[in-house]
């Protein structure tokens, strides 16, 4: 067990190494924040002096390495654009985008996990087909095209529900939650949506074409030949076997909804880390930029190895060659 | 082609009316687009044959509507039936460019992991393993941005249709690699690839002209419906703004132009994009649905 | 049981301040695309920031609600000698932590702005030193004449030296320093209205200053008591926000909505023109041009290449298709609030493109030539596809343009390296008075402070040269006739393709009375809600 976790870790650090490398790099050419910073009106000498004092006139790898010796302590410098700590910028940014992919989660699991175990269970019924179709039309339309119909139907439209932003938020210590009141969670359901669907539409898919391969097996017809009631069969016996994949599935997914918060952040204005993100990609702000992807990277690094442990736990075969990838 | 005719395949093909349909429906984008600087009625890359004063005018069947812009015209008097076929166009280029690469990569490397094993086999399936954490939009968003990065602003336009198609196709190789090399794995010790073993045929050889051919099934399917992802994948690039440039519109990119004119009266600005986006996508989802239950005995 | 009872008397006298406090609201949603990127009042020229501390800070000259000048913190001013401005001060005003404002605060203020950490050097480039007279006199001697003093000081707030040392910010924040500094993200001016919350591209909220000295003054019947101001930088989303009711005032509403908004039932929209004019500029320096096909020669040094481009522009359908109306072509340097604008020099030459090809081919360039235009795409309104539409114009004329069109970001970037052989640019004027254009577009680069600092294609004539030094010393009538004379001469020499002065339109709740202001930074002292 020991060796295994040790070997895992060991494998993660080369990919933070590459991807922080890439993260500095990606980004060390684009835009020129000593334009930004020194606004309209400058003299020569003053852009000189700031470029000596940012350390951009130091050659790429000097930069590289101071870069990743401060990132190791968790100290990505000022923001060029907000001229803030970075690390206090994604912190005060990470309770908007978390709660944001926490509840696309559960509206993925919620409506997809359902709707699968039903198009399994009734493979030619009209409901079923219906579901696939609109299974299918949500993954044939972009996440921006969805989120403005979304804004353009219950907010503009109807009025039922507020177009942007996170609403009233509560503060609890560093962290500030939209949960706890009214208008925080209605500001949750539309970008919520959004960020879901997708998800929803994969995991309805995996959640039927796993209980349909269950039904078919053994144990399964010996179940319905003792003659249990198809409602035990099917909840205690299919749906259980299907669930380790689909949560194994929608753990890893979980950083894909994170990733694919950058666009309905943008369209729904959320004040999130995907936000700012856009935001730092615009006024070429290199500490943050940097700092998000080697954050998404180490969020992404540790799901992985936290799916890797689980499978460990549960089944030592499945060491190497992970079951069912998608 | 008479065998294709009284095959399994073409027999649920032609039970299943849905998929008709959509095979119809992708065939009409697909001729569109390919055959759009011979069928659309204007040029829309041509800059000296736009009109400014003829922007904003409504479809046809509008009430300003001219006869030359069937589907109305942009803001900058471009005949929107037009930009949309060119547009189209591109989406499909970069969508069937990026698609055929991460095809050929994965099965490349799936059938030298699943051939050969060993050491090979366990450091590409951990590449694939990691690369397969990441979500694909954010590889290419990566990819799209390093290149960009290496490379001096001038030669963008040039070359960005292809840094978006490698970024894209890059992003998508592991789903190949891992269902190839599953196969293989399986086909290896088969009787026939063994015989050739035996006799001394060259592994290159065996794996491209015995292995091969026994794999493709699952490919296919995975690569049809990796079309209509990649189509998605570069217009949500594109509408970020880094997709392909904007002097040479895709259907993403219309719609992020569209996107401005939602609430301004300009409906078909809007509109028609996403519509022709949307019909493509699903159509070519529809038809991969198929092929994947036809091609899966165990599901029917 | 006591301290139950004290809870249900504070209970019920909390309750009764919210009641009465939500009778006497009125509180105003605000929403532009861009966020304030700091706070510190001399730190960042840009108009995101000033937008925000304007409510909150006071200059000693103030703006009218037409941009005339007024007494702020100054009650007068007068020009004692030629290099020695006085200024008499307002007596009892306080900053919102309390500080009595006195003339050393003015001192300490004025030597902030200078500071080499400083955005605002072209607003007191002539300042030698301010000199406190006495507690309420203050003394601005400048190193030469400086006619518009006044004009520029209406750009500079005042802070208060006690709390900017308390809080060790005696310099304005230096984006260098790898430390954070108090001016970012708190203010303590003595305006309208002082901050209560900012949480930075979410959210800031600045509540009425009851003690403000202007509320006491004649016109000032703004009832705004508080205003929540939030960054929205998706245009649809913006419109989407307004029409839902989420927010009251949007200072800047993409113009293809103004129809929908002006018909919505409970929005409408204010325009006016905004002091901020858009024009091409040419590279009229280099030998040969760096993006252009044309090999050892530069044809933007000919004078008639210069003018067919400019003939080659239909600004009319400009205007009409792509600025829906809201623009004002122009054919000189700025607008006329600006001092120095001449009627007679407003003069396009007319839109004709058998002239430009005449011309083009006069000029030796019968089948024209290749160049790329660079132009931002998120700066100035619909930038984008006005230099898409004269992309195609030059194109119609036989002069092949390739559009290179970009964020602002890399876009300044570029143009600053001046790495560009033909460019738009949008230019405001806050001192409102031509040297500020002159001085920093077309005044030949010479490393002084403000001379040529935009001028990126590098235009160099040493008549203009002559007329821009005039403008700095000169007086009255003479000022005016060198200002006259730069005008013919920029209409003449043709250094850039002016195109139109933008015109701002605002959209706000219909329950909303705002004076509309052509620098487009909204005062909301003035703001009525119903």
């Amino acid at each position: 067990m020991f060796s295994f976790i040790v070997s895992r870790l060991l494998q993660a650090l080369p990919v933070m190494l590459v991807v922080s490398f890439i993260s500095f790099a990606m980004f060390a050419y684009v835009g020129d924040p000593v334009a930004i910073m020194l606004g309209q009106d400058f003299t020569e000498a003053q852009r000189q002096a700031l470029i000596t004092d940012l350390g951009l006139d130091k050659p790429f790898f000097v930069q590289f390495l101071s870069f990743l010796g401060n990132a190791a302590q968790g100290e990505f410098g000022l923001s060029y654009r907000l001229s803030r700590p970075v690390a206090e910028l994604i912190a005060e940014r990470a309770p908007a985008t978390l709660e944001l992919a926490l509840c696309a989660a559960i509206v993925a699991l919620a409506v997809g996990v359902p709707m699968g175990v039903y198009t399994g269970l009734y493979r030619n019924s009209w409901l079923s087909r219906f579901f696939l179709t609109f299974s299918l039309v949500g993954v044939s339309l972009p996440t921006f095209l969805i989120g403005i119909l979304l804004i353009l139907t219950f907010s503009v439209w109807l009025g039922w529900l507020p177009s942007f932003g996170r609403g009233d938020v509560v503060r609890l210590g560093w962290w500030s939650t939209g949960f706890l009141t009214w208008g925080g969670l209605k500001a949750l359901i539309l970008p919520a949506i959004t960020l879901g669907l997708f998800q929803l539409t994969l995991i309805m898919r995996l959640v039927r074409s796993e209980m349909m391969e269950v039904l078919r097996t053994d144990y399964i017809k010996f179940a319905r030949a003792r003659g249990l009631p198809n409602r035990a069969v099917h909840f205690g016996h299919a749906l259980k076997n299907t669930l380790v994949p689909v949560i194994t599935i929608a753990g890893l997914q979980l950083g894909a909804i994170i990733a694919f918060a950058i666009v309905t952040e943008t369209v729904f204005q959320w004040p999130g880390m995907g936000l700012l993100f856009i935001q730092s990609v615009g006024s070429a702000d290199i500490p943050v930029m940097a700092a998000y992807l080697m954050m998404i990277a180490l969020v992404f690094v540790t799901i992985n190895l936290v799916v890797d442990l689980l499978y460990y736990a549960v089944d030592p075969r499945l060491r190497i060659g992970r079951g069912k990838g998608h | 082609m008479r065998a294709f005719f009284q095959s399994d395949l073409w027999w649920s093909f032609t039970r299943s009316p849905v998929t008709v349909a959509s095979a119809i429906v992708a065939f009409i984008c697909i001729a569109g687009a390919v055959l759009a600087p011979v069928l659309a009625p204007h040029n829309p890359f041509d800059l000296a044959s736009l009109q400014l004063m003829d922007a904003f005018k409504p479809p046809v069947w509008g009430s300003e509507g001219d006869a030359t812009y069937p589907l109305g015209t942009d803001d900058q008097g471009r005949d929107m039936l037009s930009a949309i076929m060119y547009g189209a166009r591109v989406s499909l280029l970069v969508g069937f460019c990026a698609v055929i690469f991460s095809t050929t990569l994965g099965v490349a490397l799936g059938l030298l992991a699943g051939y050969l094993g060993g050491k090979v086999d366990a450091v590409l399936m951990r590449i694939a393993d990691i690369q397969l954490t990441f979500p694909s939009i954010l590889v290419a968003l990566l990819v799209d941005g390093v290149v960009r990065a290496a490379l001096p602003r001038e030669t963008h336009d040039q070359i960005a249709l292809f840094v978006v198609i490698f970024a894209i196709g890059i992003s998508n190789w592991p789903q190949f690699a891992r269902t190839v090399r599953g196969s293989t794995l399986v086909e290896r010790n088969k009787e026939y690839v063994q015989a050739a073993r035996v006799i001394g045929l060259p592994s290159l050889k065996i794996m491209a002209q015995h292995v091969l051919p026994n794999v493709m099934s699952p490919v296919l399917v995975i690569a049809t419906l990796n079309l209509g992802f990649a189509i998605l994948a570069e217009a949500t690039l594109s509408f970020l703004g880094v997709g392909v440039p904007p002097t040479q519109p895709s259907l993403g990119t219309l719609i992020r132009i569209g996107n401005d004119f939602l609430f301004s009266g300009e409906w078909w600005i809007t509109i028609f994009p996403g519509v022709a986006l949307i019909i493509m996508v699903l159509s070519v989802n529809l038809l991969g649905d198929w092929l994947r239950d036809a091609l899966n005995p165990k599901l029917r | 049981m006591m301290r139950r009872m004290m809870l249900a008397a504070a209970m019920l006298l909390g309750l009764g301040m919210a009641a009465d406090a939500l009778a006497q609201a009125r509180v105003v949603r605000w929403a532009a695309s861009g966020d304030p990127n700091t706070l510190d009042p001399h730190s960042q020229n840009v108009g995101t920031v000033s937008m925000v501390l304007r409510q909150i800070y006071d200059p000693l000259i103030a703006r009218n609600q037409r941009l005339g000048l007024e007494p702020g913190l100054a009650l007068s001013w007068t020009q004692v000698e030629p290099n020695r401005w006085r200024f008499v001060l307002r007596q009892g005003v306080k900053f919102h932590e309390g500080e009595d404002f006195s003339a050393e605060d003015v001192v300490f203020s004025i030597t902030r702005a200078l500071a080499p950490t400083s955005n605002f050097g072209i607003f007191v480039d002539t300042i030698e030193r301010a000199e406190a007279v006495d507690r309420f006199t203050v003394d601005i001697v400048t190193k030469t004449v400086d006619p518009i003093l006044p004009n520029k000081l209406a750009s500079i707030f005042m802070v208060s030296k006690g709390w900017s040392e308390r809080h060790n910010a005696t310099r304005p924040q230096n984006t260098r320093q790898r430390e954070e500094m108090h001016t970012v993200r708190n203010t303590n001016g003595t305006g309208a209205f002082r901050m209560t919350a900012r949480e930075p591209d979410v959210r800031t909220v600045l509540s009425r200053n009851p003690d403000w000295w202007g509320w006491r003054e004649a016109g000032n019947v703004g009832n705004v008591t508080e205003i929540q101001f939030r960054p929205i930088a998706s245009d649809a989303t913006r419109v989407a926000a307004l029409l839902s009711g989420e927010v009251d005032f949007v200072l800047d509403p993409p113009i293809q909505d103004l129809n929908r908004l002006r018909n919505a039932p409970n929005t409408r929209v204010v325009e006016g023109p905004e002091v901020r004019t858009l024009f091409i500029a040419m590279d009229t320096f280099r030998d040969e041009l760096l993006y252009s096909d044309v090999r050892g020669r530069n044809p933007l040094r000919d004078l008639r290449v210069r003018q067919a481009l400019y003939h080659a522009i239909d600004i009319a359908a400009i205007q009409r298709t792509i600025m829906r109306g809201q623009s004002v072509p122009t054919g000189t340097l700025f607008p006329e609030q600006v001092q120095g604008f001449v009627r007679e020099e407003d003069v396009r030459l007319p839109f004709d493109a058998a002239r430009a090809r005449a011309l083009l081919a006069e000029a030796g360039y019968p089948k024209g030539f290749e160049i790329t235009l660079d132009c931002s795409n998120n700066r100035y309104v619909n930038d984008e596809q006005i230099c898409q539409a004269i992309a195609a114009m030059w194109a119609r004329v036989g002069v092949r343009t390739r559009l290179n069109s970009m964020p602002i970001a890399p876009f300044f970037a570029k143009i600053q390296r001046d790495d560009t052989s033909i460019f738009m640019l949008g230019w405001g004027v806050p001192t409102l008075d031509g040297l500020y254009s002159f001085q920093s577009l077309l005044a030949t680069r010479n490393g002084a402070q403000g001379d040529g600092i935009w001028n990126h294609g590098r235009y160099s004539n040493p008549q203009m040269d002559a007329l821009v030094q005039r403008m700095k010393t000169q007086q009255g009538a003479e000022r005016q006739a060198a200002m006259r004379e730069a005008l013919r001469l920029y209409r003449e020499d043709v250094p850039h393709i002016p195109l139109h002065h933008q015109v701002v339109p605002w959209a706000m709740r219909s329950n909303i009375q705002m004076p509309h202001m052509a620098n487009n930074e909204p005062q909301f002292r003035w703001a009525v809600v119903n």
